[in-house]
């Protein structure tokens, strides 16, 4: 194992899950006026219902896929179905949803190029992030064609392996594990770890606000004085 | 019962001239920012007209306010929390810029630069959002001023709903008025419970709503929700924002802008204590119609030392129940019922309300000779339909609206015969059921409007909202949420400056 392979695998996830962490903390308590979601749809509203819908369903449910899949321990998942289903499941749902996000990514980043509005009131990071989410979702997509040459299940094995390990804290064994997947899936496993160095310094962030607690509370809010 | 105090708002259409000088002054003072051009916290609207935004008072279209369910709940129009939700990542009940208009800028310095040419040099128009050359402007934070436009256009003002509107589309028999506008600061606000983030609260000492610009994420649904359409969306801050009562003006006792500089003397502020528990009943009436007297009914009598008893029990401090008892809002509200709220059928319960106007009386005209009803003009022969005014302030319901009309007519034909003809006679007055006492004061508050008798605002006991007022020294007041460290900071988070136009470069050339 190279140390190039231990740097990339084995120490960035921590940097940048640092970064992530410290970054949003540091954004939350200092400047929150800052942390939104960032819609341009009142500056033009055509065609976001199918561009916003596809891209937020089809990456919500890529996200999801990738938390589980990734991070379920093998004996765990094992009870219910076998590594090569699992992996077939993957490549199916993901390839699915993937391709739903892909359309709406592509509908959004042609529109916040074209449309004179939006991109006079885009910022850089507002186009960047377009463009980095659609190098990473093009990746993801690339390996399930990749995928289809080992239907065993083992590549995937050793990405979840890399996974937990990070989350466990064994980054020797997490380069371990990943390092002998081919070089499509690192490219995409390290443009992920990227989004994560990302995630503080963009719009990204309104992903954690997602107001699912808006469900529980009452209708009005009144605050007293102080 | 649970009693809270509102800084209400009311405002006189009978005196307003449409001079703009509200909206003006709120806008130098509060949105003339980049990101806001489009916004007007207030406005003056000619009605008839769609108004701004485009057809904002037709809910079919916008799914403002709340509907009842056959269950006798009530939601928002929008829809349930579930739908909300939904509806996030694209709202479909959204206006765009275009229902507001594209705000535009002129190219005023070419004046100053242009070489010499064989015509005059002109500014053109410049669109303050893609900084681009507009060939045309389309539509203006109030394109229908004093009737312009076609009659067909202005006919789809939803005020006209049963209505033979297509009369006054003639010369002959066209009216209008003045509405100005700002947030109704409602006691069941939609904008607030359709917030994901619950970034938008009311102030329970004062019942100001504001949006807390930090907590709010941008999702916009508050915009749907308001039925006023009075929240608006900040393109490069990325969130809403809205009419604030000018609160640290408020707090100091001091009156609104918009109200402080209406010269027309039309606008009045005052203290109104009201029963909190009873607002969702309020809210959920089942006919229309009762939304007005039921809200009224809601309103506690300031001098009634049962309401005074459980005011302080409540925590109402004896300055606010000492500017209750002396409100011009409770006297034009609930003593003479000359102020009525603008849509009660949202079932916002609104807070900002509205003296119907009167207007020439249309037979006179046709016939000659006015027609009298005892020893007081017709209000049915007003030029304003009647109907029209009800469907704007008591949800069709004509009964009110005759009501407050005839008060005002009453209370000049008695004091017209008594400065004028130099007699007392009161007969007018008992046709409407006011008292000499009463008809005085209303022209007190009506004619003469001294701005003590307009504005009763207590001040906020703010040294009562903080526990440990030395550890508040040295602090940095107002700021876009970055604490005391200003913009730059929060430039690393995609910040922008405030003070700094970042599309539109035109009119500060001679800064750069």
């Amino acid at each position: 194992m190279s140390n190039f392979n231990l740097l990339l695998f084995g120490v960035y996830p921590y940097i940048a899950l640092a970064i992530c962490l410290i970054g949003s903390w540091a954004r939350f308590d200092w400047s929150q006026y800052t942390w939104r979601a960032g819609s341009s749809q009142m500056l033009d509203g055509k065609g976001m219902r199918m561009a916003s819908n596809l891209f937020h369903v089809g990456i919500i449910f890529v996200l999801a896929g990738h938390f589980v899949g990734l991070l379920t321990p093998h004996a765990l998942y094992h009870h219910v179905i076998s590594t090569e289903h699992k992996q077939l499941l993957a490549m199916v749902s993901g390839g699915v949803f993937g391709v739903l996000c892909l359309i709406g990514l592509i509908m959004l980043i042609k529109r916040r190029l074209n449309n004179p509005r939006i991109r006079a009131t885009s910022s850089t990071s507002d186009i960047m992030i377009l463009f980095v989410l659609l190098a990473q979702l093009i990746l993801g997509l690339l390996t399930i064609v990749a995928s289809t040459q080992h239907l065993d299940g083992s590549v995937m094995v050793m990405l979840g392996d890399w996974a937990q390990s990070v989350v466990t804290l064994q980054p020797l064994k997490a380069a371990q594990a990943i390092a002998p997947v081919g070089i499509i899936y690192k490219l995409h496993v390290f443009l992920g770890v990227t989004l994560f160095v990302l995630f503080p310094f963009t719009r990204l962030v309104h992903i954690v606000s997602a107001p699912i607690w808006y469900l529980g509370r009452r209708y009005q809010i009144v605050r007293q004085k102080g | 019962m649970k009693i809270r105090s509102q800084v209400a708002m009311v405002l006189n259409l009978d005196k307003c001239i449409g001079c703009h000088t509200c909206s003006v002054t709120c806008k130098n003072v509060w949105t003339s920012r980049e990101g806001m051009e489009y916004a007007w916290f207030n406005n003056v609207e000619s009605k008839p007209g769609i108004g701004y935004p485009k057809d904002w008072e037709n809910q079919n279209k916008w799914k403002g306010g709340w509907v009842r369910n056959s269950d006798g709940s009530i939601r928002p129009r929008i829809g349930g929390k579930f739908r909300v939700l939904a509806n996030i990542f694209a709202n479909p009940d959204l206006p765009e810029i275009d229902d507001y208009y594209e705000p535009f800028d002129f190219d005023y310095q070419h004046l100053h630069t242009a070489p010499e040419v064989a015509h005059q040099p002109t500014a053109r128009p410049r669109s303050v959002i893609t900084g681009k050359r507009m060939e045309k402007i389309e539509w203006g934070p109030n394109w229908e001023e004093i009737l312009g436009g076609e009659f067909i256009k202005r006919r789809k003002d939803k005020n006209f709903d049963n209505i033979q509107a297509d009369i006054y589309g003639q010369y002959e028999n066209t009216f209008m008025m003045y509405l100005p506008r700002l947030c109704e600061h409602c006691l069941n606000p939609t904008c607030a419970a359709a917030c994901p983030s619950g970034a938008i609260y009311k102030r329970e000492e004062d019942g100001i709503v504001l949006i807390d610009q930090d907590k709010c994420r941008g999702w916009r649904m508050c915009i749907s929700g308001c039925p006023y359409k009075k929240i608006y969306y900040n393109w490069k801050s990325g969130k809403s924002e809205k009419c604030i009562f000018c609160y640290p003006r408020i707090e100091a006792g001091m009156p609104t802008v918009c109200s402080e500089t209406c010269v027309g003397r039309i606008r009045y502020l005052g203290v109104l204590l009201y029963d909190a528990d009873k607002i969702h009943e309020v809210a959920s009436t089942p006919n229309e119609h009762d939304l007005y007297p039921k809200q009224l009914a809601m309103f506690l009598d300031p001098n009634d030392p049962k309401v005074i008893a459980q005011a302080r029990k409540d925590g109402i401090a004896d300055s606010v129940i000492t500017a209750a008892q002396k409100s011009p809002v409770y006297k034009l509200a609930v003593d003479w019922k000359l102020a009525l709220p603008l849509h009660p059928e949202y079932r916002t319960l609104p807070m900002v309300w509205y003296v119907p106007p009167l207007s020439p009386i249309q037979n006179a005209a046709e016939s000659g000779k006015i027609g009298m009803n005892g020893v007081l003009p017709d209000v049915d022969s007003l030029r304003i339909p009647l109907r029209y005014l009800a469907n704007l302030l008591t949800a069709g319901d004509e009964k009110p609206v005759k009501l407050a009309l005839k008060r005002l007519l009453a209370m000049r034909v008695y004091k017209r015969a008594q400065q004028v003809d130099g007699i007392e006679d009161l007969t007018a007055l008992q046709d409407v059921g006011l008292s000499q006492a009463q008809a005085e004061e209303m022209y007190r508050y009506l004619a003469i409007a001294d701005y003590e008798d307009r504005f009763v605002i207590p001040t906020a006991h703010r040294e009562e909202a903080m526990s440990d007022a030395f550890a508040e020294r040295n602090g940095c007041g107002f700021s876009f949420g970055s604490g005391c460290s200003g913009d730059d900071s929060a430039n690393m988070f995609g910040g922008k400056k405030h003070t700094k136009r970042e599309v539109m470069k035109t009119v500060q050339v001679w800064e750069d």
